[in-house]
């Protein structure tokens, strides 16, 4: 029960940061029908950059809640622009274009991202400076450190706002009316090309935080770092149901408790003969398992009608 | 009466296809017209070009007097020109009332909206006891409704309608231009396509008959439905 609950806590924890990474998947998707496979690469980015800003600001002797706070804005601040200069060159040229242009497009722009992060940051791994209290509380066996409370709730503070303004705002309704019909959106007077750029921004800014949250959770940031987080995220939102907002947010949680559980349990399961270093292959069997029973994911719908 | 709307030599192309071929029209203001024509005649890419979803390839319009040809679509509804698009085109997983609200996005008055929204449901009643209801849900002929009722929720001087009655059963028909006939009572300028030629030309005060691409006839909507090419080809008149 004590390993149950306690790879809930880390479950709940990673896959906050899965949730968040998989909104911008899902947001970009949901408007132009794109995977954006560069976004990993993004989440990569605003870790480097607070990672470096830490270094400075708390070298300047700035207290360490500060130094984090400013350096979350400046991952923010960067990652949005770094999102929109991405739809502005590499997406909206290609707007027309037949499909597999743009995808082909998402994976250069990895590569270049990745390449362009380890010429500024070097191709080793940079350890994340401690500006987080260590402490942490158990309760009944389980413990819950400082850092995990932390992203849970600030994940879910974040998820919270976005929903409120998709679904309770008149430029989430934009959104949601460009996603279904960007032609009849411009009727209304929606600047779809705007609208599409804020959610890139927005999924951008998302994905910043989430970098810093994984970079601070396990003390080290890499130009690689956005690889397996970004197909893990994606997997999320397919699990979810690519294109949908609630369903990111659950398919992201429920990916970090199924790889949590899996870690947890895969030795006991096999004799010891699988070590918890094999826990990746979970949210790929997920993947695998959702695409062959339910390809339209928990909260898809059916089909996607396209006028 | 001034000339609200003055298209002159439009042409719009899809690749090697022409579908508006030199096409002159003019809407008074305060005037309802009708554009008829056979399927595939150029009457949707007629309006498209004027709301700016596809890009003439030639000739233009203005409206008001100005020309619209470098705004963008989503500014052209502000300036009081709406469509009713082909095939109605309601946001089918936002409510019927978020698709009303959708009509007055551009609207910055938004202290008018309950009176608007409330006007709205007034000619539709049916709208307004499924407000919450997600509009994929309704009925072809109350999506048409949710749809003229969105474009109403901006204010339109013109309101170009395409088919408003396609795929609709007959009774349906009657009630959506039994609401037409009360939009254009209210003073709001009409340009509608339509292949219930009858319908639309008895409340209408002229028409274009449109083949191919080109005008072929304009008319009072009268002399219209007193025309025997027209008796013939549109209102299903078998001669005599
Ligand atoms: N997006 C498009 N791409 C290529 N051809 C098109 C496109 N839209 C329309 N066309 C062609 O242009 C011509 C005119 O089409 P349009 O839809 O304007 O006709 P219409 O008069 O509205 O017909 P209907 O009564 O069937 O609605 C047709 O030959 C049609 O096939
Ligand atoms: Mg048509």
């Amino acid at each position: 029960m004590d390993i149950f609950l306690q790879q809930l806590v880390n479950g709940l924890t990673l896959g906050s940061i899965y949730a968040l990474v998989a909104l911008g998947y899902t947001m970009v998707y949901g408007i132009m029908e794109l995977i954006n496979f560069a976004h990993g690469d993004v989440v990569m980015v605003g870790a480097m950059v607070a990672l470096t800003a830490l270094q400075v600001l708390t070298g300047w002797g700035l207290p360490p809640g500060i130094a984090l706070a400013m350096a979350v804005a400046m991952a923010m601040a960067v990652c949005m622009v770094l999102g929109l200069a991405i739809e502005r060159v590499a997406y909206r040229p290609l707007r027309r274009a037949p499909k597999l242009a743009p995808l082909i497009t998402a994976i250069g722009l990895s590569i270049v991202l990745q390449q362009l992060a380890a010429l500024i940051w070097g191709r080793s791994y940079r350890s994340f400076p401690a500006v987080l209290p260590a402490d942490s509380v158990s309760w009944h066996g389980v413990i819950i450190t400082s850092i995990q409370a932390l992203i849970i709730v600030l994940a879910a503070l974040l998820m919270a706002v976005l929903l409120l303004l998709v679904k309770r705002t008149a430029l989430g309704r934009a959104m949601r009316a460009t996603a279904q019909n960007p032609g009849v959106a411009q009727l209304m007077g929606v600047n779809t090309d705007r609208i599409i750029a804020l959610t890139f921004a927005l999924g951008s800014v998302l994905a910043a935080v989430a970098g810093v949250m994984v970079a601070a959770y396990y003390n080290v940031g890499n130009y690689t770092m956005g690889f397996m987080l970004g197909l893990k995220a994606f997997t999320a939102a397919v699990l979810g149901g690519i294109g949908n907002i609630p369903g990111a947010m659950l398919g992201g949680l429920l990916l970090g408790v199924v790889e949590a559980m899996g870690a947890g349990y895969i030795g006991d399961l096999t004799g010891g003969y699988f070590g918890s270093n094999y826990k990746d292959v979970f949210a790929f069997l997920v993947l695998i398992g959702v695409l062959v029973f339910h390809p339209n994911g928990l909260l898809g719908s059916r089909a996607r009608e396209k006028v | 009466m001034n000339p609200l709307l003055e298209v002159r030599n439009l042409c719009v192309r899809y690749g090697g296809i022409t579908a508006v071929d030199g096409v002159d029209l003019d809407v008074m203001e305060g005037e309802r017209v009708t554009l008829i024509g056979a399927n595939g005649a150029g009457k949707s890419s007629t309006l498209k070009a004027l709301a700016g979803l596809v890009a003439p390839a030639g000739g233009g319009f203005t409206y008001g007097g100005q020309d619209l040809q470098s705004i963008p679509p989503w500014q052209r509804v502000s300036r009081g020109l709406a469509l009713v698009p082909e095939g109605r085109g309601v946001f089918n997983r936002l409510t019927i009332e978020e698709n009303l609200l959708m009509g007055a996005y551009h609207r910055k008055d938004s202290s008018a909206l309950p009176g608007e929204l409330d006007h709205v449901y007034g000619l539709f009643a049916r709208l307004h006891e499924r407000r919450h209801q997600q509009a994929g849900t309704l009925s072809g002929g109350e999506q048409q409704m949710l749809a003229i009722g969105r474009a109403l929720m901006s204010r339109p001087r013109l309101l170009m309608l395409d088919e408003p009655s396609m795929g609709l059963a007959p009774l349906m028909v009657e009630k959506i231009f039994e609401v037409i006939r009360k939009i254009a009572a209210e003073g709001v300028t009409l340009l509608l396509v339509e292949q219930n030629a009858r319908l639309a030309l008895a409340l209408s005060d002229r028409a274009y008959v449109m083949e191919s691409g080109r005008i072929v006839l304009v008319d009072t909507a009268a002399a219209c439905m007193e025309n025997p090419m027209v008796r013939a080809a549109y209102l299903g008149d078998g001669g005599g």
